[in-house]
């Protein structure tokens, strides 16, 4: 039998429902791996308690003979972006330093509430802005992965749900929480060779989720296989009247629905994704990929979405412009740090403080979204970059006319090194190429891992689906992961 | 459109940050970078578009207009980095 460590949700879950292992043994494992990792630097605060916790209510459930929860037994990875009662949460920066959220939030307890216990709290790109986990002020994560040139460069494990995307695929976690605003789910999975969901915005509840950009964050699951995804989204999902965005809406039995037969399902190609310098490897896959989903049945259509170029700089508008707004709170005044200096006064001291406790990247994208935001610039980007997101919706729209689910690369690279990118903000921003238009239009998105690049690094495939098609995205996702048979994994050195 | 130094430092201003005149240079460049990408929506003919509200069809709720959370002070303070007498500390705003 595998270790336990290497089981994922489902395997632990009817291993412990079937009395081959107990969650206490579970949550020690892991415990001991979350430990053991301390040099990928994926963990900010381990909460051995909290995991060991759970797994005690769990097994006594079980000696009673009650019904399980659907995550009862498994202990995840919390990412920092999630607000949990009484232990540290910072969203990876220093502004939030010493913030010991005396709540918990809507998703974490829907977690908690499903018998999942926490072992730990995730390193992340500060405020989830970047894409590689570079600009966490408590220091880069190191991923597992490594080049198969014999050498040991350090890669980034993608942004900015990347102390998540080392956890799971360095078998250190069966599986974590991650958030998706432009990308910062499904990137880094396909980084690391795992497997990431961004529902529909709205499905998860946003409450006690520290805010980057309102209109787009969505949580979701980072996980080893789709099967995994399905459970732990079905746990972390619901209405929630505490979020103004919540759907109100009963959660599908995503899991039971599983079905890779894809018999009458229309997968589009959209011709736009097809960018210029995408590494032939990349393009190879997605050629896979078709042949894949037309071997589970659908039937390939090509596709345009006109408007996809403009989707990047839209978002580049949109995010920073709710940024600036959201972060407006970060004050020195109700929680975190403050810098007060010498004789200083109210207005000094918020601006001392926003100066030490926000990183570069944040502080360029509060000024940027203030500059949109601002007299007389306001229609000309903010206005306007609106308008090009209903533009982009309209092309999806138009789109499923004709097909019922897409079909593209998710990342239009395998992992950098780190450091590789950091000199240009915008070269880092088009690694959220494929990824950004499906969360400007709040549709549900998934990267499955399909294959490795000629150094050995994983690299994805993602499926896009209609606003609360989960279940379709799910199916198409079971169908490609049945047929890449990808199992390759980071050999341990850490 | 493009910033010049003096604009970086007033956005910076009403941002609440605080920049050194060598930050301020530094961002000049790093700014008009980032803007002069994203103003290539321009070319787009919006002239018919209305502005995206909400993604997903969703009504704004309205709840019974009753107190439904509260009498957590002592919550709500636990985390300022100055609390005083049942009320977050500031340094003086009147001189």
């Amino acid at each position: 039998m595998a270790e336990i460590y290497e089981l994922g949700i489902a395997a632990i879950r009817s291993g412990v429902a079937d009395g081959d292992f107990t969650a206490k043994e579970v949550a020690e494992t892991f415990i001991d791996r979350v430990s053991a990792a301390k040099s990928l630097n994926a963990v900010l605060v381990e909460t051995p308690d909290h995991a060991l916790a759970a797994a005690e209510v769990t097994d006594k459930a079980k000696a009673a003979g009650e019904t399980l929860g659907k995550m009862a037994g498994v202990p995840v990875g919390m990412k920092d972006l999630f607000c949990t009662e009484g232990v540290a949460t910072t969203a990876g920066s220093l502004i939030l330093d010493g913030f010991t959220p005396q709540y918990e939030s809507t998703v974490s307890a829907n977690l908690f509430k499903a018998g999942a216990g926490m072992l730990g709290k995730l390193n992340m790109d500060q405020f989830a802005m970047g894409s590689s986990n570079e600009t966490s002020a408590f220091g880069n994560v190191i991923s597992p992965w490594r080049r198969n040139d014999g050498g040991n460069t350090d890669l980034a494990p993608g942004g900015s749900s990347g102390g998540s995307a080392a956890v799971v695929s360095g078998r250190i976690c069966p599986a974590a929480t991650g958030t998706d605003t432009g990308g910062s789910i499904r990137q880094p999975a396909a980084f690391v060779g795992i497997t990431g969901f961004k529902p529909t915005y709205g499905r998860c509840s946003r409450w006690g989720t520290i805010a980057f950009a309102s209109s787009l964050d969505q949580a979701g699951p980072m996980a080893h296989d789709v099967r995994d995804c399905a459970i732990m989204l079905e746990s972390m999902a619901g209405f929630d009247p505490k979020d103004s965005t919540s759907l109100d809406l009963p959660v599908p039995e995503w899991e039971a629905g599983l079905k890779s037969d894809l018999t009458g399902k229309r997968i589009g190609i959209p011709k736009e994704y097809r960018v210029d310098n995408m590494p032939p490897e990349i393009d190879a896959l997605w050629q896979k990929g078709i042949e894949w989903l037309k071997d589970a049945g659908a039937k390939i259509v090509d596709v345009s979405l006109p408007h996809t170029k403009y989707a990047l700089p839209a978002y580049y508008i949109i995010a920073p412009a709710e940024a600036s707004s959201n972060l407006a709170r970060y004050d020195g005044v109700r929680y975190g740090m403050r810098d007060l200096p010498d004789g200083a006064g109210l207005q000094d001291m918020y601006a001392a403080t926003r100066e030490s406790g926000f990183g570069p990247e944040v502080k360029r994208r509060i000024m940027i979204g203030t500059y949109v935001l601002s007299a007389g610039y306001y229609d000309a980007y903010y206005t306007q970059a609106q308008k090009v997101r209903t533009l982009i919706s309209q092309d999806f729209d138009k789109a499923w006319e004709s097909c019922d689910l897409l079909l593209t690369p998710t990342a239009p690279s395998a992992a950098f090194g780190l450091g590789e990118k950091t000199d240009d903000p915008l070269a880092m921003y088009l690694n959220d190429v494929f990824t950004v238009p499906s969360s400007l239009a709040g549709l549900p998105a998934m990267s499955v891992p399909a294959g490795l690049d000629g150094q050995g690094l994983p690299l994805g495939l993602q499926i896009i689906g209609k606003a609360l098609d989960e279940q379709g995205v799910f199916n198409a996702g079971l169908a490609l992961e049945e047929r890449a048979g990808f199992v390759a994994k980071p050999e341990q050195w850490w | 459109m493009s910033v010049d130094k003096e604009t970086v430092k007033k956005i910076a201003s009403l941002s609440r940050i605080a920049v050194t005149e060598a930050e301020a240079d530094a961002l000049v460049p790093e700014l008009n970078n980032i803007l002069g990408w994203v103003e290539q929506l321009g070319e787009v003919d919006c002239s018919k578009v209305e502005p995206m509200t909400a993604v997903i069809p969703n009504k704004l709720r309205l709840r019974d207009d009753v107190v439904s959370d509260g009498n957590v002070r002592d919550k709500v303070l636990a985390n300022a980095p100055v609390a005083e007498h049942g009320f977050f500390g500031v340094p003086k705003v009147i001189e």
